[in-house]
């Protein structure tokens, strides 16, 4: 498990934070940089975590894995991998040297999360330093702990804008045993009709996603469940990569000749009538979108279906992420002026106003 | 030390002027039903720990949201303490009135709004009965997984509240894991929706910030949770041990198999005697530790890993391996342990439940100390676990009547929850910290933890009239607790001075 460059570099990250308290210098957190062109461009004195990597405790008994923010993901896959372990919210990583800090801090999560849960659904604790300059530890290393607000499944999402995530602990389950994935050939809505029929079954489904032409289908469970379910959906069967490439983006779907949009919406939502190629991913849930279409537009269709819409296209707008509604972004002004009252950590990358 | 509100050390409340407040309520919303006669407020003047007591100043019951809204902005006009509460079936005091305090009860919110069967979601009000959920969905073969002991009784608005647990969450999760979205009021009245219908929203993760913040930081009006397919099948396996090492080493051997059950309970001798003469559910009595494995799914899993616990636990040195042959036997296995504490409640005339969650592995030394800490105190305690996610319900048994005993069955549940904190655990698993723990929160928190609990706090409550006293203390009471807790010669909060 030890590698030769894990070190506890939490003093001098701790040390560089203080002097940017000190100076009012804002600070841009960053890991290997792999998720930059997700939110708005950020400014700021780089804050470097990778310095600080590696991991601290791992008892595959115990499902928990503690690790520092500047820990390399993959290195923390294959630690889990070979103990037959796995984080089951599928992080992407967008970069082979992506790190777990910004994994949380990104909080993004794979083709399972309708059926795991999210990365925040995997946190149990983190050590943070905060726009105090101090150094906390919030949650733990226990499956359940109700103690006191929760503040590390906070930190998923927050990009950085409200303290330092130096490390954090992760529920991990094992791999399943089994593993198929299927394809079939049905049109969006009868796809999406489907899912809401197997959805109210115990049928062992992981990952849902439908290009267009064919739904894309991972089974996983025992050895009994996977081949009962394949046996009744049939299909032909499909290259267990494309999971990875589906989460990746490589897949061609992906090249960007048009600006790129995610759309998060009710599972059940039916087919949105926007312009553009789309790719139904997390069982419906996610939604990715090509399109030229204006902004406004696009968040107005989504936001009557009671979801938000995201743009994935670097710099294109300056609201990447869906502005929030006046009394929310008030509470969200709140908590960052009361954690981060110098506005050192990311200012702007989440919205101009933190 | 006294645990009801003690302004010394919990900070002063605003005084109130409690007939100009009544006399308020009665002209805005006449329909309003607004408890004040002393012998109306005395059913509320605890939650379901009921050995702290306080007389609330007034108990509103509204029926409509905009009730509920303008009680708010009213108590936040003149500054008034206000306390939520659903069921009032938590067990760490979390929504024990205030004497200054308004208690604003959400129970009569008890309308199932809507079931979405392809959504696989239910829209409910937070009065809605935990049970009543799952029941609604049945029809559709769909279930809502958290299930606290007192399911049949809580309301999901305290379960948002308390992000309850119940014996299945190393599979399913806690309440955190199965919401939605949650619609709140703002300690002024404003109304927020944290969450929605897709999985994830813009900004921060608010929803998981408000669950569990004991009614600190909004008070909840509606909540829309996840349901699941329910499992098809279940099995349970009851295996007796000699030790209680061997049954902690059998439930790290299950997982080590690549196995997670949807319920893995252990339960010490003394509980399981206590269980066995109240619901004869067939234990064996003298075993020092039993183990019940509940294995649920799709039937040819449910059966494939049926096979594989049973030869782990029998290599892990269980005396016996029973599998529940039918159903009834298999709810009879559950009832002995469902009712563990009403059990153990037949062996004395009083018993307090502790909720300390500690890493697995530590288990066999967890009760060894725990075993010395019962015989120092001269106080009986029950163990049972849940193994699977580390949670542990000590249960100390006294007597209230005898002079001196309530206090040294808290004094002997403090010293359990230092434990658990000292092998890297927390104080509270699910029950909450509420008024109950809220010293032991000066042993897991240090004083600049502490300080960014109270930030949040005052990110949505800079008044702090939101249920004030609960769930983080302050740091004058942390000194003052934290004085008679001296480690290695240094006191904690040394920057504090001392009463």
């Amino acid at each position: 498990m030890g590698n030769a460059a894990d070190f506890d570099d939490s003093a001098a990250l701790l040390e560089q934070v203080n002097q940017a308290l000190e100076n009012a210098t804002p600070l841009r957190i960053q890991g290997a940089n792999s998720k930059a062109f997700l939110g708005r461009i950020g400014a700021g004195e780089i804050l470097d975590t990778r310095s600080h990597r590696g991991i601290v405790s791992y008892d595959p008994t115990e499902l928990v894995v503690t690790v520092r923010c500047g820990t390399p993901l993959a290195e923390l896959l294959a630690v889990l991998d070979a103990a037959q372990q796995m984080l089951p919210c599928e992080p992407p990583a967008f970069a082979d040297d992506a790190t777990v800090g910004g994994m949380l801090a990104s909080g993004l999560s794979g083709p399972r999360r309708p059926w795991s849960g999210a990365v925040r659904d995997f946190v149990l604790g983190t050590r943070i330093i905060t726009g105090h300059g101090k150094h906390l530890r919030f949650g733990g290393e226990v499956m359940k702990n109700v103690a006191g607000y929760d503040l590390s499944r906070l930190m998923a999402g927050s990009f950085g804008s409200l303290g330092v995530i130096t490390e954090v602990s992760l529920k991990v389950l094992p791999k399943p045993r089994q593993c198929l994935s299927i394809s079939l050939p049905m049109s969006s809505e009868r796809a999406l009709q489907r899912l809401a029929e197997w959805g109210q079954q115990p049928l062992p489904i992981s990952a849902a996603c439908h290009d267009g032409e064919r739904l894309h289908l991972r089974l996983e469970g025992g050895e009994g469940s996977v081949t009962a379910a394949h046996d009744r959906l049939g299909g032909e069967l499909l290259e267990p990569g494309y999971w990875a490439d589906l989460n990746e983006q490589r897949l061609g779907f992906f090249n960007e000749d048009q600006p790129l949009w995610r759309l998060s919406v009710p599972n059940n939502t039916p087919p949105l009538a926007l312009p553009g190629p789309q790719l139904l991913d997390w069982g419906g849930a996610q939604r990715w979108l090509k399109s030229a279409a204006e902004a406004a537009f696009i968040r107005k269709v989504v936001g009557e279906v009671g979801g938000h819409a995201t743009c994935y296209s670097h710099g294109l707008l300056d609201d990447p992420f869906q502005p929030l509604p006046p009394a929310l972004l008030h509470y969200h002004r709140n908590l960052k002026r009361q954690l981060d009252p110098r506005g050192i950590f990311n200012p702007g990358r989440l919205y101009a106003e933190l | 030390m006294n645990i009801l509100y003690d302004e010394r050390v919990d900070g002063v409340l605003p005084d109130v002027d409690r007939a100009a407040l009544l006399q308020a309520l009665h002209e805005r919303w006449p329909a309003l039903e607004v408890l004040h006669q002393q012998e109306e407020l005395r059913p509320y003047e605890c939650d379901g720990l009921s050995a702290y007591r306080t007389t609330p100043l007034l108990v509103v019951l509204p029926r409509h949201i905009e009730e509920v809204q303008g009680v708010l902005r009213l108590c936040h006009e003149r500054r008034v303490p206000v306390v939520a509460r659903g069921a009032g079936t938590g067990l760490s005091a979390g929504a024990l009135p205030l004497e200054k305090g308004v208690l604003l009860v959400m129970a009569r919110f008890n309308q199932i709004l809507h079931i979405d069967p392809a959504a696989r979601t239910a829209r409910v009000q937070p009065g809605v009965r935990n049970l009543a959920i799952s029941q609604a969905a049945a029809p559709f073969g769909l279930y809502y997984a958290p299930d606290p002991s007192s399911q049949i009784a809580c309301s999901i608005g305290g379960n948002v509240a308390e992000n309850a647990g119940g014996v299945h969450c190393l599979k399913y999760g806690l309440t955190v894991h199965n919401l939605l979205k949650v619609d709140i009021l703002t300690v002024d009245g404003e109304h927020l929706t944290l969450g929605s219908d897709a999985l994830d929203s813009p900004g921060f993760d608010l929803l998981a910030l408000f669950t569990g913040s004991e009614g600190m930081l909004g008070v909840i009006t509606e909540v829309t949770v996840k349901l699941l397919p329910k499992p098809q099948t279940a099995i349970v396996l009851l295996a007796a041990f000699d030790s209680v090492e061997q049954a902690g080493r059998a439930v790290a051997d299950i997982i080590a198999a690549g196995i997670i059950p949807g319920g893995l309970e252990m339960m010490d001798n003394l509980a399981i005697r206590a269980a066995e003469d109240f619901i004869h559910a067939g234990y064996p009595v003298d075993a020092e530790a039993i183990l019940l494995c509940e294995l649920d799914g799709v039937e040819a899993d449910v059966h494939d890993d049926c096979d594989r616990v049973r030869q782990v636990l029998e290599q892990a040195g269980a005396s016996e391996v029973r599998q529940a042959r039918d159903e009834a036997e298999r709810v009879r296995f559950w009832a002995g342990r469902k009712n563990a504490f009403p059990a153990v409640g037949r062996l004395s005339p009083d018993y307090y439940c502790m909720d300390g969650t500690i890493p697995r592995r530590e288990l066999p030394g967890v009760l060894h100390a725990i075993a010395q800490l019962s015989s120092d105190y001269g106080l009986r305690v029950a163990n049972v676990f849940h193994a699977g996610d580390g949670n542990m319900h000590p249960l100390i048994l006294f007597d209230a009547n005898q002079p001196g005993e309530l206090d040294r069955a808290e004094a002997l549940g403090g010293k359990i929850l230092e434990l658990c904190v000292s092998v890297g655990g927390s104080i509270t698993g699910e029950h909450g910290v509420g008024r109950e723990k809220i010293n032991q929160m000066c042993a897991q928190f240090n004083s600049d933890e502490l300080t960014l609990f109270h930030a949040v706090k005052a990110a949505f409550d800079p008044g702090g009239l939101l249920n004030p006293g609960k769930n983080i203390p302050t740091l004058h009471r942390c000194a003052e607790f934290g004085a008679m807790h001296v480690h290695g010669g240094q006191l904690p909060f040394p920057e504090l001075e001392r009463f």
